[in-house]
């Protein structure tokens, strides 16, 4: 980053031809990213900045002939913060780290892909893919908006791994890194594959059609026999790679189902197309006719449309995190003096580590020097933060709140109480879904079926016209092929999948919807699922406060990171200015003390107050966690935070309780049990101070009679309850940030319409079973004139489309039709579908 | 009738023309990303040199 220490240059001129006429920036505000200023400002050429990263963004910027950035819009820019320092990231230039990176190495380009959650602008698109601009060794960068991913390809020779990532952070653009990158990233999902396969099918169809329609309405009057061997050749051709590269997936499902000796639905299907294919070849090689290479085509093109409608993904979501996409990547370990980034990977027991502010415990660890506030509530599920003293054993999961504390790694990352959970046997192995699909079980009866009407109108034949008999068995086989069966699932719950989707509920895959059709148990998790982080309520006990009063409390209050400090701040939010603070003061555990105008103000716990001979009067308040007040050694009174449940939540428990069994499990301790034992009452039992092993466990004994337990939760803590149950929601406050796996990520606000989602999932399971009603007529009404052998390919050509067009439409309408009941327009409200 | 033995594999090889055309743009990635290309018009870009030249 040696540009960054370079000479300024001047700020050109706006004249005619320049490219940098810059629009004047807010009063007040960053010009390179718009915060409000406050405190010290950093100015550059009449620009006023607030920190010293914007400025240096900005002279970077300037200096490289960037200056175009800034014309897309006021304050385009990401907040920088602090200039990074270089050797932050040296530990990514770690080879065996690196390789894990990246995503392509040869002997002069690297290519690696960066997850940069700050990319919120077109403004930010254009500068990052304007980094070879900035530095010499950046090739080619690309954005993906929606994904917010930057691919970077860089000659390695010249510029580091490490150097690319100081400079995205640099930028504001800090990549997201965390411990599950080490370990190798996922590739994209393959959809290319399906959409080759639908385009090659889409094109044989479409023209095999071509080919055939003539003779639907018997122009072949006019045809000599070369136009007929033309077109059945030509046919045979364009089926070709149908058969072999779009129907690909089919017949590899088939083979395995048929090695594990099951009946899936893609049995019956590459049996009617292998059936279709083979009486068609025959009949173009011998001339008797032009085969039904249409209805194959078609077959095939409907099929794949059916799998392309359900193989939605939202790009954000994750439905697969373990810890390791919690943890981060890095850490900075202290030995001796010397302090130094390194990969969590390395890390082992005995080490030192420095935790700042809101940093993550990444092991079990004894805590060395500073007083620490442990926030827990993500990992164990309770709800206030926990204060420790030196010497005191902390857990992995935990962030620290306040100052900079200094601790000694007591086990390794993976051997830690909380990230042992993932060691347990519900882990092995991928989660099997524990429920057979609708489909297959229906068309287990139906494959039988089928094969007992051929064989039955096969042995007729046989004995009435042998000549007719082959041609029987393989029509029915033709027609019962089951594509408006196979079609009636992935449409109706495909369609089901993007209307929950628009109401922020993202199931994991649509199959989801017949476990959640299925569930007969309801458990939930308390902090964080049904109360809300910060949506408790916050009152004052005491006289109240006058403008000026609050406007210095706030002030003072906004000095803080303690949870309880920025709730109070955020609660004066509306009031003149902040005033400027003198001889601030933490003291952590206790409160917070400083000189607001000229009043000492002192914010914090009775028994601190009272320490300092404040007289503290018994609280007329109620329970819950206490924040009390003093302005110039005179008592002023208490606020008082209490966990309340999310909006509504009472009442959409009531409702689920008339269907289901419900059962709360938490990791809190026992301080509100009242208040849930009155909510769930007689429907299930309340269990406080529940480790996640516990939820794991309870939740493995009410699968055991045979009930279908759907698991509701938001924290790690609920990992394993959330990997055993039938059902795993993961509830999060808003979408895209992090989640633990699970089937269905739902927003925090659907919480309480749980119960519409339910119904909503049953009603579309009615759907399905209506289709296959409506597709099975078909079938029958095929299968009679097959049966007789008088199967026509006009026949085949009008009913297969026609059965397929009837289903899809009435799942699709039906599905709508539905969700417009589940119309929830409260939860519709801001906020984009990702 | 005989145009017809022309016309068949001209419309044949016409769209498979257009389908080389799909298998190119599908490999090329242009399905994966659909949202980042729309906003990229909006950018008029400025050759790197002319604001350097300005800068000096």
């Amino acid at each position: 980053m040696q540009n960054l220490t370079t000479t300024v240059v001047d700020f050109p001129d706006a004249g005619p031809d320049t490219a940098l006429k810059v629009p004047e920036a807010e009063a007040g505000a960053c010009f390179h990213c718009g915060t409000p200023l406050r405190g010290a400002v950093f100015a550059s050429r009449n620009r006023s900045f607030c920190c010293q990263g914007c400025l240096t963004v900005f002279e970077l910027l300037t200096e490289n002939g960037l200056g175009d950035f800034y014309r897309f819009g006021k304050a385009a820019g990401a907040r920088a913060g602090a200039v990074p320092k270089q050797e932050e990231f040296a530990y990514l230039d770690d080879p065996a780290l690196r390789r894990r990176l990246v995503d392509f190495e040869d002997e002069r380009w690297t290519r690696a892909t960066f997850r940069v959650p700050a990319v919120h602008c077109i403004a930010c698109v254009w500068l990052l893919e304007n980094l070879f601009r900035l530095k010499p060794g950046i090739g080619y960068s690309r954005v993906n908006f929606p994904r917010k991913e930057v691919f970077i390809s860089f000659e390695h020779a010249r510029v580091k791994l490490s150097e690319v990532v100081g400079l995205l952070t640099a930028l504001g653009y800090g990549p997201e890194f965390n411990l599950s990158d080490s370990e190798g990233r996922p590739r994209h999902p393959v959809s290319r594959r399906l959409w080759l396969q639908l385009g090659v099918a889409g094109f044989a169809f479409g023209n095999i059609m071509l080919l055939s329609i003539s003779s639907y309405f018997g122009l072949d009057a006019f045809s000599g026999p070369g136009l007929k061997k033309l077109f059945g050749w030509t046919s045979l051709a364009l089926a070709m790679p149908v058969l072999v590269y779009s129907a690909s997936d089919y017949w590899r499902a088939a083979w395995l189902a048929w090695r594990r000796r099951i009946l899936t639905i893609e049995v019956p299907i590459a049996l009617g197309i292998a059936a279709l294919a083979a009486w068609s070849a025959g009949e173009v090689l011998t001339g008797r006719g032009p085969g039904y290479f249409d209805s194959l085509a078609g077959l095939l093109f409907f099929l794949l449309c059916g799998k392309w409608f359900q193989q939605k993904t939202y790009e954000r979501l994750a439905f697969d995190r373990d810890y390791k996409s919690f943890f981060p990547l890095s850490i900075l370990r202290k030995s001796g003096r010397k302090e130094e980034r390194v990969a969590l990977s390395q890390l082992r027991a005995g080490d030192r580590l420095v935790l700042r502010n809101g940093e993550l415990i990444p092991a079990d660890a004894r805590l060395i020097s500073g007083p620490a506030m442990i926030d827990y509530s993500f990992v164990t599920g309770e709800s206030e933060p926990v204060e420790k003293a030196a010497g005191d054993l902390i857990y992995a999961g935990g962030r620290q709140i306040g100052g900079a504390i200094e601790v000694e790694t007591a086990r390794e990352v993976s051997q830690s109480y909380l990230t042992s959970l993932w060691n347990q046997e519900a882990f092995a192995g991928e989660k099997k879904p524990s429920l057979e699909t609708l489909t297959n079980r229906y068309s287990r009866r139906f494959t039988k079926l089928v094969l007992a009407v051929a064989a039955g109108a096969a042995l007729f034949w046989w004995w009435a016209d042998s000549s007719r008999a082959l041609g029987a068995f393989v029509s029915v086989l033709i027609v019962a092929c089951p594509c408006a069966l196979a079609l009636a699932a992935p449409f109706t719950f495909g369609a089901a999948q993007r209307i929950l989707a628009r109401r922020k509920v993202f199931l994991k895959n649509p199959a989801v919807i017949e476990a959640l059709a299925q569930v007969d148990t309801v458990v939930f998790d308390k902090t964080g699922t049904l109360t809300g982080s910060g949506a408790g309520s916050l009152d004052f006990w005491g006289e109240p406060l006058g403008a000026e009063e609050k406007c210095r409390i706030r002030s003072l209050a906004e000095h803080s990171t303690h949870p309880h400090a920025v709730r109070i701040a955020e609660s004066l939010q509306g009031e003149p200015f902040s005033q400027p603070v003198r001889s601030f003061s933490e003291t952590a555990g206790c409160g917070i003390e400083g000189i607001v105008a000229r009043q000492e103000i002192w914010i914090g716990s009775a028994a601190w107050l009272e320490s300092r001979k404040v007289a503290v009067p018994s609280p007329a308040a109620p329970n819950g966690s206490r924040v009390h007040i003093a302005i110039n050694g005179n008592y002023r009174g208490c606020y008082t935070l209490t966990n309340s449940l999310r909006p509504r939540a009472e009442e959409g428990i009531r409702r689920l309780a008339a269907h289901y069994a419900l059962a709360l499990l938490s990791g809190d301790n026992e301080k509100e049990r009242e208040r849930f034992d009155g909510l769930f009452g007689s429907s299930g039992p309340v269990h406080f101070n529940q480790s996640p092993l516990n939820k794991l466990r309870f939740i493995g004994q009410m699968q055991a009679p045979g009930r279908t337990v759907m698991m509701v939760g938001d924290g790690l803590n609920d990992a394993g309850a959330l990997r055993q149950s039938d059902v795993g929601v993961a509830v999060v406050e808003s979408i895209g940030a992090f989640s633990p796996a699970s089937d269905v990520i739902m927003s925090a606000a659907m919480v309480p319409r749980l119960h519409e989602v339910l119904r909503f999932a049953k009603s579309s399971v009615r759907v399905v079973r209506l289709s296959f009603v409506i597709s099975a007529i078909y079938n029958v009404a095929g299968i009679s004139i097959a049966a007789r052998g008088l199967l026509s390919p006009v026949f085949c050509a009008i009913l297969m489309p026609l059965s397929s067009v009837t289903v899809v439409a009435c799942a699709c309408g039906l599905t709508a039709r539905l969700g417009r009941r589940l119309d929830l327009d409260p939860a519709r409200e801001g906020g984009r579908q990702p | 009738m005989i145009v017809i033995f022309l016309l068949i594999p001209l419309g044949i090889v016409t769209a498979a023309v257009f389908l080389m055309g799909f298998i190119w743009a599908v490999r090329s990635g242009q399905y994966e990303d659909t949202g980042t290309p729309s906003l990229r018009p909006l950018m008029d870009d400025h050759e790197p040199n002319q604001s350097q030249k300005a800068n000096e």
